[in-house]
């Protein structure tokens, strides 16, 4: 039974009980209300929560572990040695996992029982040539012990499945029962519906710091792998960058850091003046009218997705900065370069910054613009002298913000920066950055034990920490040096 | 400042302060010049912004329209039943057995009889050349019409055929003789004759409905590629995103906002909130490939991955927004109904998420906006495959189907090398903007038709 039948199930049951539980609680009072410690529907409420909420919980932990108890259990039928070498098992789980993917497509092709699949045996029927019929390419001759496994893999995940929507069930009826029996007409039906609600509550704020925990320990499991086959020392100080996928690479971070900061210094000089000079404009001196059709205008490019600024700098900015400036000035003849990613990033990120500094100038209060004309000051000296100084901190957070977003930029760098990594100073080279580089080595086929697909893992480490740190460094400034008005 | 002096003219006069107002000095001059050249780079700086987004749109809506556009042939074709049902039996199974090849010879033939009839023809012009103008897509779907109702053999249907992608590129100014003249894939004969069968009326430019539906094509079938499979797995992830993120997010916005006492707990909660609205999108992508596909085993490229990444990235967006509208409920109602005797928990769910609802929408609406362009991460779940199967339905398992996702098709296409699939990518792009403008529309009235001052 597939899981989204189950859960309808489930509901169905739960909305099924509110109904009973409702109308028991009234049942209990014949039927006046006013006996009961609560309102009906607090019974009804309760029957609903305990059938449903445990059940669906109990679901989504079962398919998370069932997949980990399988692996371990077809793992350890493969014998002590191969258990004790990781690597030697994913082999095994992979191949196990693809003649069981077979298994089931040969099922549905040929309408076979449970039984004649069981029966089925590698040395005895063409299994390769009759699974390349239905579509699933083995390798090697399949190994008879390796087939047989698949057989167990599959009926354990058959049997898991049973096992999962009858327990399920069981705790979904068990639930209902339960919470059914106890409704009385002194039950603190509204009590126990609102803790209960109160702890769904906590669980579901508490999904953020899951996340956060996810993040690290996905992040730090993987690079810690990889420090444990590649030296720590020539991944940060390593000046090349050359995966090889026979081995051997050099896995240097100092050529992407090197470009990944040259495009963000290129997009921040663009982003930066025309940022904070649009919100100038739009905070001091545009009319309540222009500002209401200027501002979002300007907020729009912040709701484009970035993809379509990578196409823009792939097919317009790209050969345009080629033919026109590079090409003449003899400095390469590349339409994907730091200047092509740099100017886009910086466009992207003219209204985050112009709607940040516009807040922030915005909150300088009047009085002191008043103070400052009171002394004959024309308008952009106020403006230079006395607000921007008031609002500076605020203006560095939101640079440094922009910055930290530059940096973790995807899309734009992978379209329009390239993908050869190199240390050079021409702006019109094409050089490529620490997020081109998790993409380019976690698409494809992957297989989890080579340094080269691990890597990504440590760069996604390095990027989480340099992001993290600006984004705290920003805050830190914002608040360290913020005048306190009033 | 009692005592005023009595004789101006005898202090000391700073230099440039002339006597006249009517007449500006030189440092009056200078500074209102400093003035107008201030207030110029801003106009400059908006000018500029708006700029470059006005000629980013227009370049995608000129490359992209012509995407919705195909050069498509209409001549009529006998459905010989000797060719695509030799048993005669009108049997579906007994004529699937019959190979696109067949059809493509249909066509083919068909075409070089119409041609005949009209009496078009290309000095030397082979006719294999006249043939290869067809698309490679045009038999396949042919067979399906065929195989959908099989009373049409033996009949002369109109059929609407797409040609090869170079004819198409010559008829939208694309390709022009000068470029395909080292190009293997079309010769200038074929060229001659697209210009007499224009002329003619069999081939001409009509509107493509299979661009939105058809799915993706391989690399040598720019003319039948199509968003279909990217535009179900949009949707499907968009569906689950907002069930996801909708719950969960009012629930934890209300904690934090209603019940949250002042402790470690709630203090680590902020935090993480405020951090991961903050982490590139990137490594929610590594978080979902290591987690997900990794260690819980999901199918790569599915929607619900897809989904949970997303719906981990948009929650703190998504939380920020429903706490502030909850916080924009004044306290006077809270009051209220603790005055009448509600508890603190029916006047959250009774009172307070009621007012604060049409906030909630909004925000989970410019949320999701933008959470549909969101890429990097897709990528690093698979969602970048080539996918032609559409996903099945969403209770047969669709889920966890192998789809793609609009943002990704554009970046998958725009990385292809034939330059038909820019267009194409400008094209998909087109349908995400409508898709963006339709989203923020919608929050905009919303935020109209209940926004309330308070």
């Amino acid at each position: 039974m597939s899981v989204g039948i189950l859960s309808l199930i489930i509901l169905a049951l739960a909305v099924a009980g509110f109904f009973l539980g409702r109308s028991r609680a009234l049942q209990s009072v014949q039927g006046d209300p006013r006996k009961l410690h609560s309102l009906p529907v607090y019974y009804g409420q309760t029957v609903f929560l305990f059938t449903a909420v445990p059940a669906l919980l109990l679901m989504a932990a079962w398919l998370v572990v069932q997949p980990l108890v399988i692996d371990a259990r077809i793992v350890g039928q493969l014998g002590p040695e191969v258990a004790a070498d990781p690597s030697a098992a994913t082999l095994a789980m992979e191949d196990v996992q693809r003649i069981a993917s077979g298994l089931d497509a040969l099922q549905a092709a040929a309408g076979l029982s449970n039984d004649e699949m069981r029966k089925m045996r590698a040395d005895l029927s063409d299994i390769r040539g009759r699974m390349a019929d239905v579509g699933v390419a083995l390798g090697a001759e399949v190994n008879p012990k390796i087939f047989e496994m698949a057989k167990d893999f599959r009926d354990m995940q058959r049997g898991g499945a049973l096992m999962m929507t009858l327990a399920v069930l069981l705790a979904a009826v068990a639930g209902f029962v339960w919470s059914v029996l106890r409704i009385k007409a002194d039950f603190r039906a509204r009590n126990v519906s609102e803790t209960f609600v109160r702890w769904v509550l906590i669980v579901s704020a508490g999904v953020a710091i899951l996340t956060t925990v996810g993040i690290v320990m996905s992040l730090a499991t993987e690079t810690i792998r990889f420090f444990s086959i590649y030296p720590a020392s020539e991944f940060f100080f390593g000046l090349t960058w050359n995966p090889q996928f026979r081995g051997g690479s050099d896995l240097g971070l100092i050529p992407l850091l090197w470009g990944t900061m040259y495009i963000t210094l290129v997009s921040m000089i663009v982003a930066v003046p025309i940022g904070i000079f649009a919100a100038i404009y739009t905070a001091e001196y545009a009319t309540p009218r222009v500002r209401s059709v200027v501002k979002p205008l300007i907020e729009v490019i912040a709701g484009i997705p970035t993809v379509v600024f990578g196409l823009f700098a792939l097919v317009t900015v790209g050969p345009f900065l080629r033919d026109y400036f590079a090409q003449p000035l003899g400095l390469g003849n590349s339409g994907s370069s730091v200047m092509t990613a740099g100017l886009v990033i910086g466009i992207l990120n003219i209204p985050f910054i112009s709607s940040l500094a516009d807040d922030i100038i915005n909150a300088v209060p009047q009085s002191m613009r008043d103070g400052s004309y009171g002394l004959g000051a024309t308008k952009s000296e106020t403006i230079r002298k006395v607000v921007l100084p008031a609002a500076l901190p605020g203006i560095v957070g939101a640079i440094l913000l922009a910055a930290s977003r530059a940096i973790g930029e995807t899309m734009i760098v992978t379209m329009g920066a390239g993908a050869s990594a190199k240390l050079d100073l021409n702006p019109f080279e094409a050089m490529t950055t620490i997020t081109v580089k998790i993409v380019g080595q976690l698409t494809g086929d992957l297989t989890f034990d080579s340094p080269e697909t691990l890597v990504a893992f440590a760069l996604g480490s390095t990027l989480f920490v340099i992001t993290l740190a600006l984004n705290i460094f920003a805050l830190w400034i914002v608040r360290k040096y913020r005048e306190q008005y009033e | 400042m009692t005592d005023i002096s009595p004789t101006p003219a005898a202090m000391p006069r700073t230099h440039g302060l002339s006597g006249s107002l009517l007449t500006e000095s030189p440092l009056m001059k200078s500074r209102n010049a400093a003035e107008a050249r201030f207030r110029s780079y801003g106009i400059a700086a908006i000018v500029v912004a708006l700029l470059t987004l006005a000629i980013m749109l227009f370049t995608i809506l000129r490359d992209g329209t012509s995407a919705f556009f195909q050069a498509t042939l209409s001549y009529p074709v006998l459905i010989d039943g000797a060719i695509v049902d030799k048993g005669g039996k009108a049997d579906p199974a007994e004529m699937a057995k019959v190979t696109t090849i067949s059809y493509a010879r249909l066509l083919g033939d068909s075409l070089i009889k119409h041609l005949a009839d009209k009496g078009i023809a290309v000095e030397g012009m082979t006719p294999k050349e006249v043939t290869d103008m067809i698309s490679k897509d045009a038999p396949a779907r042919l067979r399906d019409q065929v195989l959908a109702d099989p009373s049409l053999v033996g009949k002369t249907i109109n059929v609407n055929a797409f040609v090869g992608g170079r004819i198409d590129g010559y008829m939208k100014g694309r390709l022009t003789r000068e470029s395909s003249a080292n190009d293997s894939n079309v010769t200038p004969r074929q060229l001659d004759m697209a210009d007499k069968m224009i002329e003619a009326g069999i081939l001409r430019s009509k509107f493509n409905w299979s661009f939105v539906t058809a799915p993706d094509a391989s690399d040598l079938r720019p003319e039948a590629a199509g968003l279909g499979v990217a535009l179900i797995g949009t949707l499907y992830m968009m569906f689950l995103v907002l069930i996801f993120t909708l719950p969960i997010g009012v629930a934890a916005s209300i904690y934090l906002e209603e019940f949250a006492p002042k402790n470690w707990f709630t203090d680590l909660i902020e935090v993480n909130i405020s951090n991961l609205a903050a982490v590139p999108s990137i490594v929610f992508g590594i978080l979902g490939l290591a987690i997900f596909i990794n260690f819980a085993g999901l199918p790569a490229s599915a929607p619900l991955v897809g989904a949970l990444v997303i719906t981990l990235m948009t929650l703190p967006t998504i939380i920020i927004a429903t706490r502030a509208s909850i916080r924009a409920v004044p306290p006077s109602i809270r009051d209220a109904a603790l005055g009448v005797g509600a508890s603190k928990m029916q006047t959250v769910f009774h009172h307070v998420l009621p007012l604060a609802m049409p906030g909630i929408l909004t925000g989970t609406i410019l949320g999701l906006a933008s959470a549909i362009g969101e890429t990097g991460p897709l990528l690093l779940i698979g969602m970048v495959a080539f996918v032609t199967n559409y996903p099945a339905g969403p209770l047969d398992g669709g889920f966890l189907d192998p789809a793609s996702a609009l943002p990704v098709q554009v970046y998958s296409w725009a990385s292809r090398s034939d330059p038909a699939f820019i267009e194409r990518s400008s094209g998909a792009i087109i349908v995400l903007l409508i898709l963006l403008v339709i989203m923020n529309v919608s929050a905009i009235l919303l935020r109209r038709r209940f926004e309330r001052r308070w």
